[in-house]
């Protein structure tokens, strides 16, 4: 258990472009942190450089304030799961997940103890004398699990864990893991692309894209106020509304035509991007949505329309309420629901 | 095959049972020929069958040798060839394995280069080489030893690449996992690399062991007292022995023993050999 710092943490792969560019984080004793965004943002190298897979171009990462730049991975007290689990082929589980404390010759009894404590807690206790070919992929994921807690570390590191899994285990094993987490305490950082993954597991999360932490915060915080476009679009499913316009003479903001004029504390003449989430539009009143198709999701119903203008946009209506392809659907967003960004920066401007 | 055809069965079977016949027929021919007298077999017609000089021949040849040429038992040639074959074979799979490893896994200065030379040397087999290598064993008297007739023999691009290959197949998490579990490099090729490599050595054994073996024109040329006589090299001096009737009943009885070893060899490795050659188990 301990604390992780990064302190403008940076990394090029010698080449001009810095896959990671600055990162600052402070990590508390036993937090649940996920790092989020999309494929090829820079997650695994962050969380890899962590672990002391791969090298530190600048800054510092300390683990219990003891700076690990150039400690070897088994020297910073971490253990790691993989996506694809790398268990050892040749070993049975018993093997693979006693095999990091037989090389630190811990004793044949502790040893026992420890896996049996650790296969009781993860339900594999059956499947200890098997290969990881004989077992599922669920199993093979607590295993993998296994062999990071046996070895009780400062710090658990998941890169996307779940992603080799069918949806359904993938919501179970999300459950278990934080669960586990919670009840061993030990201060974990966790990557996905999985933003439902992100949100539901993270105690605060990294929201990074293309080598830049967009936003860290709590998921509700991000989910409310979303500091950049980009983290606006990301996280949220059904993803938010994004309109371009500009702020009126009266510093109001003009939404399809004028059907909705918001009122903001902005400059006239301002280039503006408003947002909004799918579940904060209703039907009634205001903008007048074209629909263009609908989704049934049983507890949901998606509405794909178009404003009068011809921009695009998604409604989240309760799973009862059913407009047909064709029909006129009024709308109306609930009070300071509208998000406002900066169009050329993308930095969040505040609500509406 | 998910149809039945009982013609094409019947014709697929007869195909193969001919070509085993093909096969197989030079082999009965030399055991039946290892079973009779000198006489019968320098009359004709030759004996399709076997006759009752079996374990005679055999002891002869085996404990005395073939007294028109050199006399030295065939135990001491098979031995010989046991030693070299062995020396051979397990010497390519450990440096092979080796150079593979650090090919494969070390970042280190020319490791292209390196590469590259090992990769070259698979277009020039043993004869192309054969007369400057003759001079550099002769250079550091070599000659009528162990040493001489296994280690010029030794090095090996073929199981070089073929380890190399296997390893880039390994998953790199495998390496980092061990990383992080505490496993140094060499810890990881003795825990991890090399049990995972089972079958590819296995298959190399048994193809490097026939190659060992058999060879004929390096023995020839580094040793020159019998005693260093490898087994092929025994067969072959026989049957070209000058001015004399050949005891065809003892060259073919020498043969037999000459083929067993390979034979033995291939049949108790056959299952981790077809696996090591077209599994990959990770
Ligand atoms: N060994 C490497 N050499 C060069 N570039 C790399 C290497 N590893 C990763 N990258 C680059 O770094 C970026 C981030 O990779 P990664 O951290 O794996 O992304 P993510 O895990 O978020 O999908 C990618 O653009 C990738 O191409
Ligand atoms: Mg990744």
């Amino acid at each position: 258990m301990a604390t992780v710092s990064m302190r403008g943490v940076r990394k090029s792969y010698g080449g001009a472009l810095e896959v990671i560019q600055g990162i600052d984080m402070e990590i508390a004793d036993g937090e649940f942190i996920v790092i989020v965004g999309p494929s090829g943002c820079g997650k695994s190298t962050l969380l890899r450089m962590v672990a002391g897979l791969e090298k530190i171009t600048g800054g510092e990462i300390a683990i219990d304030s003891r700076v690990v730049n150039n400690l070897e991975p088994k020297d910073r007290d971490i253990a790691m799961v993989f996506q694809n689990y790398a268990l050892y082929p040749h070993m049975s589980v018993y093997e693979n997940m006693s095999y990091g404390l037989r090389i630190r010759g811990m004793s044949k009894t502790e040893i026992d103890e420890r896996v049996k404590r650790a296969a009781g807690i993860l339900e594999i206790g059956q499947y200890l004398d098997r290969k990881p070919r004989q077992l599922s992929g669920g199993q093979r994921q607590r295993v993998a699990m296994g062999r990071a807690i046996v070895r009780e570390p400062k710090a658990f590191l998941f890169d996307e864990p779940l992603s080799n899994l069918d949806a359904k285990l993938r919501v179970q094993m999300r459950v278990e893991i934080k669960k586990l987490q919670r009840q061993l305490g030990v201060t974990s950082i966790y990557v996905t692309h999985d933003q439902v993954e992100a949100m539901t597991m993270a105690d605060r999360l990294i929201v990074m894209n293309k080598g830049v932490a967009e936003q860290i915060g709590t998921p509700i915080e991000v989910y409310a106020a979303p500091s950049t476009l980009f983290v606006a679009g990301f996280i949220g499913s059904p993803a938010m509304n994004f309109l371009e316009t500009r702020v009126s003479s009266d510093g109001r903001l003009a939404i399809d035509g004028a059907a909705l004029s918001p009122k903001t504390g902005l400059d006239p003449g301002r280039a503006v991007t408003v947002g909004i989430r799918p579940e904060h539009l209703a039907t009634g009143g205001g903008l007048d949505v074209q629909v263009e198709l609908v989704e049934l999701l049983g507890a949901d119903t998606l509405v794909h329309g178009r404003l009068s203008d011809g921009k695009s946009l998604v409604v989240r209506l309760p799973g009862n309420q059913v407009p047909t392809a064709g029909d006129r659907l009024p709308v109306q967003a609930y009070d300071g629901a509208w998000h406002l960004f900066d169009t050329e920066t993308g930095k969040r401007l505040g609500t509406a | 095959m998910v149809e039945n055809r009982p013609w094409l069965t019947a014709f697929s079977h007869l195909v193969v049972i001919l070509g085993v016949l093909i096969i197989a027929f030079p082999v009965w021919m030399t055991f039946v020929a290892s079973t009779h007298d000198a006489s019968t077999m320098l009359r004709s017609p030759v004996p399709l069958l076997p006759g009752p000089y079996l374990i005679q021949n055999y002891k002869e040849i085996l404990f005395q040798g073939y007294a028109r040429t050199s006399g030295i038992p065939l135990t001491i040639a098979l031995m010989n060839s046991m030693i070299m074959a062995l020396g051979i074979c397990i010497g390519k799979i450990l440096i092979s394995i080796t150079a593979a490893f650090a090919i494969v896994y070390f970042r280190f200065p020319f490791r292209m280069a390196a590469f590259w030379a090992i990769f070259v040397t698979l277009m020039l087999p043993v004869e192309v080489r054969i007369v400057p290598t003759y001079g550099v064993v002769a250079g550091l008297g070599m000659i009528n030893s162990y040493s001489g007739l296994i280690i010029p023999l030794i090095a090996s691009a073929t199981a070089t690449f073929l380890f190399r290959q296997f390893f880039l197949s390994v998953p790199d998490e495998l390496a980092e996992a061990s990383r992080v579990d505490g496993a140094g490099p060499m810890r990881f090729f003795v825990d991890i690399l090399l049990p995972m490599s089972r079958t590819t050595i296995a298959a190399l054994f048994v193809i490097q062991f026939i190659y060992g073996w058999n060879q004929y024109l390096w023995p020839l040329l580094v040793t020159n007292h019998e005693s260093f006589y490898t087994a092929v090299m025994v067969v072959a001096r026989q049957a070209t022995a000058v001015d004399a009737t050949p005891s065809w009943n003892l060259i073919m009885a020498a043969a037999m023993l000459a083929m067993l070893p390979p034979v033995l060899v291939v049949v108790f490795m056959q299952r981790q050999f077809v696996r090591g050659l077209v599994e990959t188990e990770k």
